[in-house]
């Protein structure tokens, strides 16, 4: 070993200390992070590309030569041909373009409920962890009721008993479930608040709407994204459930749940009718579970050992 | 102990009291007059008036909603508009069945989601974690409703070894025959809730492993086995009974639908219907009693899994100063 | 034979997301029976690795690298299979942790956990004998009214006592070796000395040997017959505990001594702090890696490993500052002076 070392002559020599540089930890931002995370994550990528395809689908609906709502009992209840995909309804619709329309009714329950419990949920949560006090315990006290109450029966009550339709859809779903969301958002709201460059903020004499507008929400986007992703999911399956039992969106409009809520006497007769909506409802919401989870870890800070 | 005992039942008290609140608005905000289902256009004004009085109606809404209360709380529920028998008795003979089957799903997902979520956790991300896994994201985000209909397509009308529906074949009560019509209700209310479990079990094994104890249990020569079966199954479960509490919701809300698919003759079925007949009483009987079991389950969880394990015991005595 | 373990060129890497983490980087050295070994370091330079590797408790993504070779009892044990180390922990290798009340279970009361040991490695044992060998363990252990105690769970009992509990759990076996990681760095001082003094009684009845690893020079004075310094995940100087504390020679062990408080400095001498961290064991320095915070660091040691050089039979140094060449302007006497001893 002695042989391989070659000494120079200041070999011998006091080395000269260098500053060590600090390597600090540095934070991307929380799109950077999403985008890297969903382009790395096979399981993310998948969930992704299912819900383009369904989204572009379900958008491009109008292309297709049936109209969803035409009855023509000439054609009813065909098999599956490469005329009618899915086949056609007791009524002679063509099933595939009912799906396309059931889709773009599932899916729009499923966002507006969201972005509204979303917006219920973050602002509540936000104001309760930036206040505080006696306002906090009151909110959340408040917000743990409707966490403990069975949303889901009240929610069949309350669409059966109110005036059907979307718009009441989609508020009962979101009045039901904003608790979780407000839960999360303030509990992040409170870790921010603590942190010293809103201090510095606070110091320099911004309002409380403007600091909680322009540096804790932001800073809480990520869960907040995750919720939302979790929350399409959950909008959609308790739509497709809440139709299923009829009293969800009215006919002839229909959605995935009430498509099989029609199914549901033809079950032993065509079971096709039964499957094609389900399936894609547990596609869409399979999707969106799992890419709330992949964002929910890709979002944690990481601790490198 | 007692104090957190104490304050856990007035909290339930509360949220018991809010399901109250909720059910009996929910009748008053609906469109249409309930006095009007029990007037019909031949009675006299005296009998309307009767009636009106009888109702209630003619009271202001707090009185009415207190009156109700007062009714409610001994079990009184008024008479079904429908077939004008008393709500209770009516909901109570159909309750057991409800239990029976909510029981064996939990039953059911709870002794299939120990094992799986144990095993799950141990090989963390391994194969058998990622099969276990995708199955209980599956189990999340499958329409309940959906799944029966699989299941009563795949056994009744192709292999045609399951009944489709009901709780007994007519004129054939036996235990077995009731077995076979339980089958597919309670794997398909089950499989909600197994999801949940087995998550929770898997997150909660991974974090039990990576405590020191293990370590120290390792240290002493025990094998895997027994360190999953002697030292984490019983950490890992103690939560669980939380958990139990709060999937008491799904499984309710949950055999409300699947009771509606499988034609199961329990009170959700019950309700369903009476939902589609506006029969109100009967409605609002039913959130009051369903509110009523979760509260219990939530309640009861709380209190059992303070008692069952020793360091929250300890926790909660030494918070209350002990 | 009097070494009861020999561990020739251990090496220990963690295969993470980062990269590979090399944290014990070839370690040779020898336990002898009946005898204290502390090894010392700060925290993260491999000393606990160390003993894990002895007990085959290196798990995923941790791998003991090839050509690390472990004998004990002169039996080769780095390949042994899942059953043979099931039969070995315990049995003839016990270990205890930091902090009792989190490496016991929390849940389980002490009795059994106890027993527990026991039963592993001898499944025909009958409950009496259980309830007897767990209290006859208690009682050497120093614990007051042990049967009682057998019926407690660990968070019942104070933090003395826990670790007294851990103690006896490991010793119940009477194992040839014992691995404390830093058994008293959780305790309060008084405790702490109490602690040492017990494994030192302990010793003397069963005669198994200790391994001692702590951060605290402080600590092993006390107990230890032999002390290996550890830094980044090497040896850097080991010797008796006489050959350590009178006659340092690494700059690094010099600087730990200093930084023990001591009595009899008699606030003349303030204490010593080692300026900056342990270098990122991703990518280890190539050449010596505490060179960055070594006072006395010359272009060599950032450049080339320093040779291992044997003072005695057992004081063994790797620094440059003990070649001929090097530049002593500035070193303490203390190092200096003992260089031509």
């Amino acid at each position: 070993m002695e042989n391989n070392i070659i000494i120079k002559d200041n070999s011998f020599q006091r080395m000269e200390h260098k500053e060590q540089e600090v390597i600090g930890a540095c934070r991307h931002s929380v799109w950077k992070d999403l985008k890297r995370e969903l382009l790395s994550n096979k399981v993310a990528l998948v969930s992704l590309i299912m819900l383009t395809i369904i989204v572009i689908a379900v958008l491009l609906a109008p292309l297709s030569p049936y109209d969803p709502y035409a009855i023509d009992v000439s054609q009813k209840m065909q098999g599956i041909s490469t005329k009618h995909w899915f086949g056609t309804d007791d009524y002679g619709r063509d099933y595939f373009t009912r799906a396309l329309y059931g889709g773009r009714v599932s899916l729009l329950v499923g966002f507006c409920a969201m972005l509204m419990t979303v917006t219920i949920g973050t602002t509540i949560g936000v104001f309760s962890g930036y206040i505080g006090g006696k306002l906090d315990m009151l909110l959340m006290r408040f917000t743990d009721i409707f966490l403990a109450l069975p949303s889901m029966l009240l929610m069949v009550v309350m669409n059966a008993l109110l005036q059907p339709g979307l718009v009441t859809l989609i508020v009962v779903l979101s009045l039901f479930s904003w608790a979780s969301v407000a839960r999360i958002t303030r509990a992040e709201t409170m870790s921010i608040k603590e942190r010293d460059y809103v201090c510095a903020v606070k110091n320099l004499g911004a309002g409380s709407l403007r600091i909680a507008i322009k540096h804790i929400v932001p800073n809480i986007l990520g869960p907040v994204i995750v919720a939302a992703s979790l929350g399409v999911a959950n909008a959609i399956l308790m739509e497709s459930s809440l139709s299923f039992l009829g009293l969800g969106v009215q006919i002839p409009v229909a959605s995935w749940g009430s498509m099989l809520q029609g199914a549901q006497s033809h079950i032993l007769d065509a079971p096709r009718l039964a499957f094609f909506p389900g399936l894609l409802i547990l596609i869409t919401v399979l999707s969106f579970n799992l890419l709330g989870d992949v964002l929910r870890t890709a979002l944690e800070p990481k601790i490198v050992e | 102990m007692w104090k957190y005992c104490g304050k856990k039942i007035i909290e339930t008290l509360i949220v018991m009291l809010l399901i109250s609140f909720f059910s009996f608005a929910i009748i008053y905000i609906a469109p249409g007059d309930i006095s009007s289902m029990y007037i019909t256009a031949d009675m006299s004004e005296a009998e309307r008036e009767a009636v009106l009085e009888k109702l209630g109606a003619n009271k202001s809404l707090p009185e009415q909603y207190l009156g109700w209360l007062e009714k409610a709380v001994h079990g009184d529920f008024g008479v079904s508009l429908s077939n004008k028998a008393s709500v209770a008795p009516q909901l109570m003979r159909r309750l057991p069945t409800t239990i029976l089957l909510m029981g064996c799903a939990l039953l059911l997902s709870l002794l299939l989601a120990i094992p799986l979520g144990l095993w799950a956790g141990y090989k963390k991300n391994g194969i058998v974690d990622n099969v276990i896994s995708f199955i209980s994201y599956i189990g999340m985000s499958i329409p309940s409703f959906w799944l029966g209909m699989l299941l009563i397509i795949l056994f009744t009308a192709k292999l045609r070894i399951l009944p489709s529906g009901g709780m007994h074949t007519v004129g054939k009560e036996s235990l077995l025959d009731t077995i076979q019509h339980l089958i597919m209700p309670s794997l398909t209310l089950s499989l909600g809730t197994l999801a949940t479990f087995i998550r929770y079990i898997r997150t909660n094994t991974i974090g039990q492993l990576a405590e020191e104890y293990v370590l120290t249990a390792e240290a002493k020569g025990t094998t895997a086995p027994n360190i999953l079966r002697k030292h984490v199954l019983k950490n890992t479960l103690l939560p669980i009974i939380t958990l139990l509490g709060m999937n008491l919701a799904s499984l309710v809300c949950g055999s409300f639908i699947i009771e509606s698919v499988f034609g199961w003759p329990g009170i959700g079925m019950f309700a369903m219907s009476a939902i589609g007949q506006r029969d109100y009483p009967i409605i609002m009987a039913y959130i009051m009693l369903s509110g009523f079991i979760l509260v219990m389950g939530n309640l009861l969880a709380d209190i059992l899994y303070a008692f069952a394990d020793p360091r929250i015991k300890r926790g909660i005595d030494r918070a209350n100063g002990k | 034979m009097d070494n009861l373990v020999e561990v020739k060129n251990l090496a220990v890497s963690y295969f993470t997301y980062a990269g590979e983490v090399q944290s014990v980087r070839g370690v040779t050295f020898d336990i002898k029976r009946g005898k204290t070994t502390a090894i010392v370091g700060e925290s993260g330079c491999g000393k606990t690795v160390t003993a894990k590797s002895l007990m085959g408790l290196i798990h995923k993504p941790g791998k003991i690298l090839e050509g690390s070779q472990i004998c004990f009892d002169g039996k080769d044990i780095t390949n042994l299979s899942r059953k043979e180390w099931n039969s070995f922990r315990g049995k003839e290798c016990s270990m205890i942790f930091q902090d009792a009340l989190v490496s016991l279970n929390p849940t389980m009361k002490v009795g059994k956990q106890i027993a527990e040991n026991l039963t592993n490695h001898n499944k025909s044992i009958s409950k009496a004998e259980l309830k007897k060998k767990a209290i006859e363990i208690l009682e050497l252990v120093e614990i007051p009214d042990a049967e009682r105690c057998l019926e407690k769970y660990p968070h019942e009992l104070s933090g003395g006592m826990r670790q007294r509990v851990m103690i006896a759990m490991a010793l119940v076996t009477h194992p040839n070796l014992l691995i404390a990681d830093e058994p008293t760095t959780a305790l309060d001082v008084t405790i702490q000395a109490q602690i040492i003094s017990l494994m030192k009684d302990l010793q003397k009845k069963m005669g198994m040997s200790i391994i001692l690893i702590t951060h605290d020079l402080g600590v092993v004075a006390d107990i230890a017959n032999e002390i290996i310094v550890m830094y980044a995940g090497k040896i850097v100087e080991k010797g008796s505990c006489r050959d350590i504390f009178y006659h340092p020679k690494h700059p690094y062990t010099w600087a730990l001594l200093k930084s023990v408080p001591r009595v009899d400095y008699e606030g003349k001498q303030a204490l010593m702090t080692i300026e900056g961290s342990i270098p990122d064991m991703t990518n280890p320095p190539k050449g010596c890696a505490f060179c960055s915070r070594c006072p006395y660091a010359m272009n060599i040691c950032n450049e080339y490993e320093p040779p291992k050089t044997m003072l005695s039979n057992e004081h063994e140094v790797s620094c440059w500052l003990l070649d001929e060449r090097a530049d002593l302007s500035g070193v303490p006497d203390e190092i200096r002076r003992l260089k031509d001893e």
